[in-house]
């Protein structure tokens, strides 16, 4: 079976001042029907950019696609025309945002922006939309969904309002779910109930989800497998227990090793604090001919800053793109 | 909401009464009286008669007694009598009014609906050819004194061209039912309307232009386009609602400012309003005219706001909260 | 670490005064520099044109109506036969005069009740926002026909007419500034140190607050020009000087036949009320470069 969505050699250009950068460098991955997959990375390194060029919504006139296909179910999003591509977003593939309180439209109540998406794709009428959204805010837990069904998002709290976004994501019972740092900007006690919330209708719905993330504890929980970014380029990638516990690329290992509990078996190895001391590579840097994380990284040599590494496959689909794989694990 | 408006409404109440007493104080502040300006409009009096005129209205009451009875009078809609006109102010105000309404009306939706329109059309294109003809709109409309805008259109779509009156509200020789009647207002009006709303455009349209601008770079823009919305959903649902309230905040702050600019429009036009009547007034020295022209058009200003809070409420629900 | 040090050189080697950055920064804006030019020329004609091209404005010099380069006139007279360039210079002066001392007036007047509104805060600064909302409600030019009919057409009411009139936006962009400024670490720290209020408004958070005001300022120099042109054009002024706007209210009779006599002073007008907001725009961009990015 062909997976669901299929990227193969996607390189996104930004333009910038000085030129154009390729802020997503030859990235290819694929993603099964009902499967989990989580984008790791730090901000700036394109996870949020694929999620922006799978539903051809990179910023007009300074980000496009210059290489490469986004397939989804063997169609090419890439060459989709802007009619198809509105049938597909919020339909078949929706997304939730970062930031719950900006995200939501400050002057519709919650009800209007749920049924409107449902109108839209299924040709509800208004009545119909309506219970269809009192239904939904049930489904994500808002209590008493009846009675605010007609609030504004200014009248909720954070973690109401990303239940919401929840809520008109998968209205449509979408094929895809991409979820953009979803918790980010709530308190840690809410950030477990949405990630919660998340699995529980994505196993309802059948809906795969693309979880963009730099919450390592987020990724064990919810994903099978996983790929890390790094300024534009996949790093490495593959099942998420397997990556954990042996990380291959050294950037890898530098992102588990902020998070003490994962490390349980791992005490031993705790590598330096100066691993993850520099800072990410300018735009001006990205798409060179070299390993861009060699700056920071602890095992580079000369060979790293004259050939880019790529990416290496093992077993399970584990590859990493990194000279000195045998060096790290 | 309907307390939040009540408090509104009540408070308008409070500055009117406050305007009653500026127009009362700067009467006692100013030279001369009201005996002054009947000697004056009766070719002169002797101090006897004077003083029985002053008797007879109060004059010789304490200040503040004098206030209370003057407060007392307006709240029946009696705001004096013009010996200029030998009419009852309030009926003279009130047979103006209509005229310099219209007018600002018209001008200010005109200004609100096609700043808007051309707002929204240069930011979705900000380098294009609407976007710079905003920006040099925008300094004309700062830049050009309206009385003067009024003149040239005058010169140019009455004189050189004819296709507009060059004065008045209407052509006493037409005949015809309230249709005719109706066109002919409107044909006078164009150029008035022109001439005082170019200001305002110059105003809106700016400001809805980089409002629109913040706007379509929010998340919430960006959620609307994820949910497969068209291009038109998003910019005149999601995107212009936002976008209106500071236009609109910005168009009812300038309700008394687009009444002084009729003031000047008025009598570039000749046209039949408050402005026109003020003018006259002011050169005649008719002062419980001037004051009671000045009370009215506080009256329009109050009431202006009032609609574009209710407005404002309507488009944008956090507004209630806050007051 | 080395990014943070390469700034902090950059830092030192700035130019120590913050208005001394503010004009390189105005220099390079080109519209700016030529509403200044265009601005300097206005007010060069203003203070010098009546002593290098004398004359009694008020004289009837030639025949009415002469169009423009008649007989020597370079921009013809009007319906007394007045020269028409003779007036303008004259005019020039008396609006940069009025247009300066109303806004003055303006800015004093909202600078003490948008300072003392933003400094105290409570009971003061809810008076004071009344009174201005107050003056908000009345339409500024009726106000001030009001004000000069009663009180007399003469320069100093009508100045003083068209400044009482038009403070409310400076003392409301004063008192956000002071509302602003009052929160932050160095008032606290100059509260706690024993300065007394007068010095906190006056030496601490208004040098501070200026920018925004500043640039309001500049534009109530335009706007105030405008007001006296529309008082004049109605005739409320001062009948024994000549003003932009009284050249046009006087001959507005005669523009069947000489249009240029309405047209020309009216250009006068827009172009230094245009310069006017060039330079505001530019002074904008110079002082607030956070906002400019918007």
């Amino acid at each position: 079976m062909s997976p669901l969505l299929e990227i193969e050699n996607l390189r996104v250009e930004l333009t910038t001042r000085d030129g154009s950068a390729p802020v997503i460098d030859d990235l290819s991955f694929s993603l099964n029907a009902g499967e989990t997959v989580s984008f790791v990375g730090e901000s700036g390194c394109g996870k949020s950019m694929t999620a922006l060029a799978i539903l051809g919504l990179l910023p007009a006139g300074i980000g496009r696609v210059t290489r490469g296909s986004i397939k989804f179910n063997g169609e090419d999003l890439t060459k989709a025309s802007d009619a198809r591509m509105r049938e597909i977003r919020g339909n078949e593939i929706s997304m939730i945002f970062q930031e719950p309180m900006t995200s939501l439209n400050p002057v519709f109540t919650i009800g209007e922006q749920i049924a409107e998406v449902l109108r839209e794709h299924r040709d509800m009428n208004a009545a119909q939309a309506r219970s269809r959204a009192i239904e939904l805010l049930d489904a994500v837990r808002i209590p008493n969904a009846k009675g605010r069904v007609d609030d504004y998002p200014h009248q909720m709290s954070g973690g109401q309002r990303q239940r919401v976004m929840i809520a008109i994501a998968l209205a449509c019972e979408p094929k895809i779910l991409i979820a953009d740092e979803p918790t980010t900007a709530l308190d840690v006690t809410v950030q477990a109930q949405i990630f919660e919330l998340m699995r529980d209708l994505g196993r309802e719905f059948e809906t795969s989800i693309i979880l963009i993330t730099h919450d390592m504890g987020a990724v064990a929980e919810m994903a099978e497998r996983m790929l890390v970014m790094y300024a534009g380029r996949k790093v490495e990638a593959g099942p998420v227990d397997q990556v954990i516990d042996h990380p291959k690329h050294p950037y890898t290992k530098g992102l588990i090793s902020c998070v003490p509990h994962l490390l349980a078996e791992l005490t031993d190895e705790r590598p330096p604090l100066a691993e993850i001391g520099g800072i990410v590579p300018g735009l001006a840097e990205f798409g060179r001919n070299q390993c861009l994380y060699a700056a920071r990284c602890p095992l580079a040599d000369d060979k790293c800053l004259q050939e880019r590494p790529l990416p290496l496959a093992g077993k399970n689909g584990h590859e990493a793109a990194c000279w000195h794989v045998e060096k790290v694990s | 909401m309907i307390r939040a408006i009540s408090i509104r409404a009540l408070y308008a109440i409070v500055l009117l009464i406050a305007v009653l007493v500026l127009n009362f104080s700067m009467l006692h502040l100013a030279p001369g009286d009201v005996a002054d300006t009947i000697a004056q409009a009766s070719g002169g009096a002797d101090p006897e008669v004077m003083d029985q005129i002053r008797r007879d209205y109060g004059l010789d009451q304490p200040f503040l007694t004098q206030l209370g009875s003057y407060i007392v009078k307006v709240a029946k809609f009696d705001l004096g009598y013009s010996f200029f006109y030998n009419r009852p102010v309030t009926d003279l105000i009130l047979e103006r009014l209509p005229a310099t309404l219209l007018l600002v009306i018209s001008a200010q939706l005109l200004a609100l609906i096609v700043g808007v329109v051309l707002g929204v059309i240069s930011a979705r294109n900000p380098n294009g050819l609407t976007s710079h003809f905003v920006t040099g709109l925008a300094l004309f409309g700062y830049s050009a004194p309206v009385f003067w805008t009024g003149i040239l259109l005058l010169i140019a779509f009455s004189l050189n061209l004819p296709i507009f009156p060059s004065s008045g509200m209407r052509d006493v020789t037409i005949e015809g039912g309230f249709f005719a009647h109706t066109v002919d207002v409107l044909h006078h009006l164009v150029l008035p309307v022109i001439a005082l709303c170019s200001v305002y455009l110059a105003l809106y349209s700016r400001l809805c232009r980089s409002s629109m601008l913040e706007v379509l770079g929010s998340d919430y823009v960006r959620t609307a386009k994820a949910k497969g919305l068209s291009e038109g959903q998003v910019v005149y649902k999601h995107a212009l609602k936002n976008a209106l309230s500071p236009v609109i905040t910005l168009a009812g702050l300038q309700f008394s400012a687009v009444i002084s600019g009729a003031v000047l429009v008025e009598a570039v036009f000749s046209w039949p309003g408050l402005g026109t009547l003020a003018f006259q007034s002011i050169i005649a020295r008719d002062t419980p005219t001037i004051l009671g022209i000045l009370f009215f058009s506080a009256i329009v200003v109050v009431i202006g706001n009032l609609i574009t809070d209710l407005v404002l409420r309507m488009i944008d629900p956090r507004v209630g909260g806050k007051a | 670490m080395s990014v943070t040090r390469i700034n902090l050189q950059e830092e030192l080697q700035k130019p120590s005064h913050p208005f001394k950055e503010a004009w390189v920064m105005f220099r390079s804006n080109h519209s700016a520099m030529f509403g200044l030019i265009v601005l300097l020329i206005v007010i060069f004609a203003g203070v010098f044109g009546p002593v290098l091209y004398q004359g009694d404005p008020f004289d009837m010099v030639w025949a009415p109506f002469s169009p423009p380069g008649e007989e020597g006139y370079l921009l013809g007279t009007d319906y007394l036969g007045r020269d028409l360039l003779l007036m303008i210079l004259h005019g020039a002066r008396v609006s940069i005069a009025i247009g300066l001392a109303a806004a003055f007036l303006t800015v004093v007047i909202g600078i003490t009740i948008g300072a003392l509104a933003g400094f105290y805060r409570g009971w003061v600064e809810e008076v004071l926002m009344r009174i201005t909302e107050f003056f908000q409600v009345l339409p500024t030019l009726l106000f001030s026909m009001v004000i000069v009919a009663l009180f007399g057409a003469s320069l100093p009411i009508v100045t003083f007419a068209i400044g009482v009139v038009s403070w409310p936006p400076v003392a409301r962009i004063t008192r956000t500034e002071f509302l602003r400024i009052r929160e932050l670490e160095y008032v606290t720290a100059a509260r706690a140190s024993g300065v007394s209020n007068w010095k906190l408004i006056g030496r601490v958070i208004l040098p501070n607050a200026l920018p925004p005001i500043i640039v309001q300022a500049a534009l109530m120099v335009g706007s105030a020009i405008l007001f006296e042109a529309g008082l004049s054009f109605l005739g409320l002024t001062d009948p024994n000087i000549v003003s932009w706007g009284q050249i046009i209210g006087s001959n507005r009779q005669y523009i069947l036949d000489s249009s240029y006599i309405v047209t020309i002073p009216g250009l006068a007008i827009f172009i230094t009320v245009l310069a006017i907001s060039l330079v505001g725009d530019g002074l904008n961009d110079a002082l607030n470069p956070k906002l400019r990015k918007r």
